[in-house]
């Protein structure tokens, strides 16, 4: 396996992309929820909520250099591991990754001016002016990076010619049927996820209340009923978009649905499965075991009515079939997706009803765990979808075994980086702890206090920058 | 200008972007440490700092934009060098890797520590080295196409003359860059103890930097005789040009004058050499095998990558003009008058 530069290659590129993909979703997610913290601050005049995108922002900045160092190697993997891949396909999918490292470089110089223009302007609005291009380059990047990846699992817009591509349409090729889906259910449960990770954080605060004072209390719970009710809307989003992505898996890619759903024979009137195992008959069939089978709604998933046909893995031959394991992936996914959204609706109800209360302990652990699970949730879903459509790089066109580089080092390389990603996750991890443990929430609030300035006239002193 | 010439100079031209900006950042770092490790970074540092802080992302930018656009571009790239360079450029990748994260580590994380600044100044020095060897590989000899595939002759590189003085060159560039912008940069914060220092440095480093040049110039001669014949046929005064502007931008720092100025001749200098050594490279990628007007991607392609990169252009232009008012050519932020206003 060691020796296998297309087993290897796949497990490098796994690695890279299920590392970054932490710090991409954040990355997409965090800008909106600090932009928003800064909207209700400046409207309201409160400073708890300032306070909160100014903390949001600086555990944020830690994030995102993570995320611009492995954005890059994996941008620079693909040409090194994939190369007759990216020779092809650089004639098609060149277009949205180019148009992708644009919307990066907005991205990137305005989170510069907007980390250090704090407090330098009289009008409070223009920074907040200047948040909106970083949020806007964030989701615009995993616009485009998503619908290379759209591509790669529908690939249109050209013409086949003796084996190479000819008559190339980029805006086909972007705007492919797999594109709408993927980009929306990216960009919702990116928003979602970011969500869930700061409210954890709040949470866990909140559990161990007897560190905060009153002031310290209202804070965190501002951030909770900020990020909770973003989780909520998005919840909802990403649920029916992931319904629409049904409808399209069945329609396109009808073997990954097959697989993640275990369906082995096309029928009307099919059932979802979830859970249970898989047992070997000895005509080389497969049973299930130990599932809920939920009658029609496979149908219904796949196109809306009990009676719509899906197509099963039997009309699928062997080597064209994605292994069994993505079911799952799926059901891992859509399991933590409908948690999510049920611990949101209850803490947003009980928001509402005076007899409910939205900070029990309970309500604070089911949020204190939605963390971490919103983002394996993510990584879930990427490997569904990337392992789903195995054995194709190219869906119907290139074999991912065609398109692997033919060194002999990559497994060498896959131990280089798996040891500079183990690090890199524990230093970010206990850096981002002590920042904030050695400047807590009490501190900023005393100061604020004490000086009685607001926040965009105070000039803060960190670092010694001030004269 | 057909297609894959226009294209061909928009990444030469985004190239020699990040080769000033990231020569900048690059020696930052080592002179970060050096002054740390002797004990002066008080004044020199908080200068880095103030600078980088806001940019750092930006740098990296322009090198993804880069791979990316040549790929795009000419897809046979990613096929020769992506399989030839595996190794090396992952190496560099994890040397970036480290060198961005510890950057953020040391300045947005609360932790002072020397081993991150180290970390940060090393890889500012092996980074330059490694990515310049790229260039040597591109004027042939390394990398073989045989039935089986490609392959890349690492060893040979290794112990390759004039690959060696290419990466001396990298490095002592990158030093002589960065001090002659620290230098601009510290005498418009009006810091005479800094001007001083990074004067003195920038000085030392024009020397190394005007020798190894010449000395990479005459190597070719015998590493890739058609480059070097391009350049004869009327093209040396591209590089001609490059010494007067050297001589001028050196004079200015020795008068203790036109620091701005002096910058801009740096610019100017690196500007007709890497102009010049790409002109003279043309029309190859990779000697022998990739050669623009045969590896083009179809014309739809680069019409729509030409578009989006104008349109881009319109976006980034503004955008980065606004970045260096706040941060560069605004006085009281750069003299440190004006808080740096960090979150």
């Amino acid at each position: 396996m060691f020796n296998d530069p297309v087993f290897m290659s796949r497990s490098l590129t796994g690695l890279t992309l299920g590392f970054h993909v932490i710090f991409a979703t954040l990355g997409v997610g965090i800008p909106l929820l600090i932009l928003l913290a800064e909207f209700i601050g400046i409207r309201r005049s409160d400073e708890k909520y300032l306070l909160l995108a100014r903390r949001w922002s600086r555990g944020y900045v830690v994030t995102v250099a993570v995320g611009v160092v492995t954005g890059t190697a994996i941008g620079l993997q693909l040409s090194l591991l994939w190369p007759s891949f990216m020779r092809l396909a650089g004639q098609t999918v060149a277009l949205p990754l180019f148009m992708e490292t644009f919307a990066f470089f907005f991205e990137a110089i305005f989170l510069g001016i907007y980390l250090y223009t704090w407090g330098r302007f009289k009008n409070p609005w223009y920074h907040l002016l200047l948040g909106i291009p970083v949020a806007f380059g964030a989701i615009m990047s995993a616009f485009f990076i998503t619908a290379t990846n759209a591509f790669m699992n529908q690939p249109i817009g050209f013409d086949l010619v003796d084996g190479k591509l000819a008559n190339v349409n980029p805006i086909e090729a972007i705007f492919n049927p797999a594109m709408p889906t993927k980009m929306a259910h990216v960009i919702t449960s990116a928003i979602l996820t970011a969500a869930f990770v700061l409210a954890s954080i709040a949470a866990f605060h909140l559990l161990r209340r007897n560190d905060l004072s009153h002031e310290g209390v209202h804070y965190h719970r501002r951030a909770l009923r900020l990020t909770m009710t973003v989780a909520l809307i998005f919840a909802m989003a990403t649920a029916i978009i992931g319904d629409f992505s049904g409808k399209y898996l069945a329609k396109y890619q009808p073997e990954k649905l097959a697989a993640a759903e275990w369906h082995f024979e096309t029928s009307s009137e099919a059932e979802l499965i979830l859970g249970g195992w898989l047992e070997q008959d000895g005509e080389g069939g497969y049973e299930v075991r130990g599932a809920i089978k939920v009658p029609y709604a496979l149908s219904i998933l796949a196109g809306g009515l009990p009676s719509y046909e899906v197509t099963g893995l039997d009309e699928f031959s062997i080597e064209d079939q994605p292994p069994l394991y993505v079911h799952y992936l799926f059901d891992g996914m859509v399991g933590i997706g409908m948690l999510l959204a049920l611990i949101a609706f209850l803490f947003v109800l009980g928001n509402y009803i005076r007899r409910l209360d939205s900070f029990h302990p309970w309500m604070l652990r089911a949020i204190l765990i939605g963390g971490p699970l919103s983002m394996l949730a993510i990584e879930l879903g990427w490997f569904f979808a990337e392992i789903g459509r195995q054995p194709w790089i190219l869906y119907g066109l290139m074999r991912t075994g065609e398109a692997a580089t033919t060194s002999s080092s990559v497994g060498w390389m896959f131990i280089l980086f798996l040891i500079l990603y183990a690090i890199l996750g524990t230093v970010t991890v206990s850096v981002l702890i002590k920042m904030f443990k050695k400047n807590p929430i009490q501190k900023e609030l005393d100061r604020n206090e004490k000086t009685g300035e607001s926040f965009f006239e105070e000039s803060s002193n960190e670092g010694g920058t001030s004269s | 200008m057909q297609i894959q010439e226009l294209g061909i100079a928009v990444l030469w031209t985004f190239l020699y972007g990040y080769l000033i900006v990231a020569s900048i950042d690059f020696g930052a770092g080592f002179f970060a440490f050096y002054s740390k490790y002797t004990k002066r970074d008080q004044k020199i540092n908080r200068l880095i700092q103030r600078y980088l802080s806001p940019t750092w992302e930006v740098t990296n930018v322009f090198f993804v934009f880069f791979f990316v656009g040549i790929v795009g571009f000419f897809p046979d790239t990613a096929y020769y060098y992506g399989t030839a360079l595996l190794v090396p450029a992952s190496v560099v990748l994890i040397l970036l890797a480290i060198r961005g994260s510890f950057y953020a580590f040391a300045n947005y994380g609360s932790k002072e520590s020397t081993f991150y600044v180290f970390l940060y100044g090393a890889t500012g020095l092996l980074i330059p080295a490694a990515m310049s060897t790229v260039l040597t590989v591109s004027q042939g000899g390394f990398i073989n196409e045989t039935e089986s595939g490609v392959f890349f002759n690492g060893l040979k590189l290794f112990t390759n003359f004039y690959s060696w003085t290419v990466v001396i060159l990298a490095i002592v560039s990158v030093l002589y860059i960065s001090a002659m912008f620290l230098l601009f940069y510290a005498d418009k914060a009006r810091d005479v103890e800094a001007v001083g220092l990074v004067r003195k440095w920038a000085l030392f480093w024009s020397v190394p930097t005007i020798l190894a040049s010449g000395l990479v110039f005459f190597g070719l001669k015998s590493q890739a005789a058609w480059h070097y014949e391009n350049i004869l046929a009327g093209n040396w005064w591209w590089f001609a040009a490059s010494f007067v502007f050297f001589i001028i931008a050196v004079s200015f720092v020795y008068l203790k004058r036109n620091y701005g100025l002096a910058f801009l001749m740096v610019m100017g200098q690196f500007f007709m050499a890497w102009f010049g050594y790409g002109y003279t490279h043309l029309p190859y990628i990779l000697y022998p095998y990739i050669d623009i007007n045969g590896s083009v991607v179809n014309e739809s392609m680069a019409i729509a990558l030409v578009i989006v990169f104008i349109l881009g252009l319109l976006l980034l232009v503004p955008a980065l003009y606004l970045l260096l008012r706040l941060f560069l050519f605004d006085n009281d932020y750069v003299r440190g008058k004006r808080s740096s206003g960090k979150a």
